[in-house]
């Protein structure tokens, strides 16, 4: 557990180090994300890699106990909100409705576009 | 006699440990209800969860500062499980892999769309310029989006609650509207949830199809990386 947890923080760091390092822009639990990845299929590879964290669903059990509370996550920044009752005041509404209209529409496009191209792609279509 | 109840509230109200408490409390409570109600979309549990611990803080006189000063310990777990999103994209490596052309033209129209959306949106709704720029980021996870406003000069804070205000109204909205629209590939109606709603839309799809949930876990994670990129170019375009 613990070890898996370090793992997980251990890309995470990488991340963000190699970002500043580089100077890239992008964020550092992303590129974190993607090293995490890389482990996991290089430990399919090579059978020296399946030890510690790496075996055992021992990082993909840390990793489903972080992912059944998402939602938990998000609460101390909607939180947040208590410190702009003054823009609140004045454009509280029209930004709700705002990002209301906006939530919308992007749901829509991607929704479209995603069956479109699946439709069209011979690859997408194999799947049940 | 009235003391010391008194003097025990000012040390606790100071301390981490009771407004971690009070953070993961209330969640507990609004997501057992969540569940009583077989997951209807309005009894989102971070939209009640954010209502009552803010009454909460404003009937108590308590600054964000101190409640953060708990909270912060919940709200770091955002880069972590960022990360833990390597493995339902590893479990579902295959069916990822084969859906990946449709996924990458998906997010390219999908992150185009949010960003544009909601910045010609505001722009016309006469929004303050400051506003503007800090919603622009309002689709990707909270820590992502917070850094690009920081970039932009813009208020950090502003867009953390429009990102969590995205993502609450994202969750709510998806089931109906796919429903309505008779959509039952749930790979695109989780990549779009995904894609416009990042983790709360995310946890949203978990709860209703376990394909959507990866689907979505991906679009959150591919959307963060390319609104990193979008945001500072469409920012330049808008006139002075």
């Amino acid at each position: 557990m613990i070890a898996s947890l370090s793992l997980i923080l251990l890309c995470q760091l990488a991340g963000e180090v190699i970002v500043r390092g580089l100077a890239l822009p992008l964020p550092g639990p992303v590129l974190g994300l993607g090293l995490l990845l890389g482990l996991l299929l290089a430990r399919d590879r090579f059978a020296a890699l399946a030890r510690g964290p790496l075996q055992g669903e021992g990082v993909e059990n840390a990793s489903r106990g972080l992912l059944a509370h998402l939602s938990l996550l998000f609460v101390p920044a909607g939180v947040g909100v208590v410190q702009m009752l003054d823009l609140i005041a004045a454009h509280g509404v029209v930004i709700v409705a705002v990002l209301a209209v906006s939530v919308v529409i992007t749901l829509l496009v991607t929704v479209t576009t995603f069956l479109l191209a699946s439709r069209l792609m011979p690859r997408g279509r194999r799947l049940p | 006699m009235s003391e010391n109840p008194f003097s025990l509230w000012v040390y606790l109200s100071q301390s981490p440990l009771l407004w971690l408490t009070v953070t993961l409390l209330v969640y507990a409570v609004a997501d057992a209800v969540s569940l009583r109600t077989h997951r209807n979309p309005l009894a989102n549990p971070v939209l009640h969860s954010m209502w009552i611990i803010g009454a909460f803080l404003i009937l108590t006189g308590t600054s964000y500062t101190t409640y953060f000063g708990g909270a912060q310990f919940v709200h770091f777990l955002l880069g972590p499980a960022t990360v833990a999103l390597a493995v339902p994209l590893y479990e579902n490596r295959k069916m990822v892999a084969a859906a990946l052309p449709p996924m990458l033209v998906a997010l390219a129209v999908g992150s185009v769309t949010a960003i544009v959306s909601v910045v010609l949106l505001a722009e016309a709704a006469g929004l303050p310029r400051a506003v503007v720029l800090s919603l622009s980021p309002k689709s990707v996870t909270a820590g992502v989006a917070m850094g690009i406003s920081e970039s932009l000069h813009a208020d950090p804070s502003l867009t953390a609650v429009a990102v969590v205000l995205t993502g609450i109204m994202g969750a709510i909205v998806v089931t109906p509207l796919m429903n309505r629209m008779g959509i039952t590939d749930f790979r695109a109606r989780g990549f779009a949830v995904g894609l416009a709603a990042h983790g709360i839309g995310t946890a949203r799809a978990f709860q209703v199809d376990a394909v959507a949930g990866v689907f979505a876990g991906i679009a959150m994670s591919l959307n963060a990386l390319v609104t990193a990129l979008l945001v500072p170019l469409v920012v330049t375009l808008l006139p002075h």
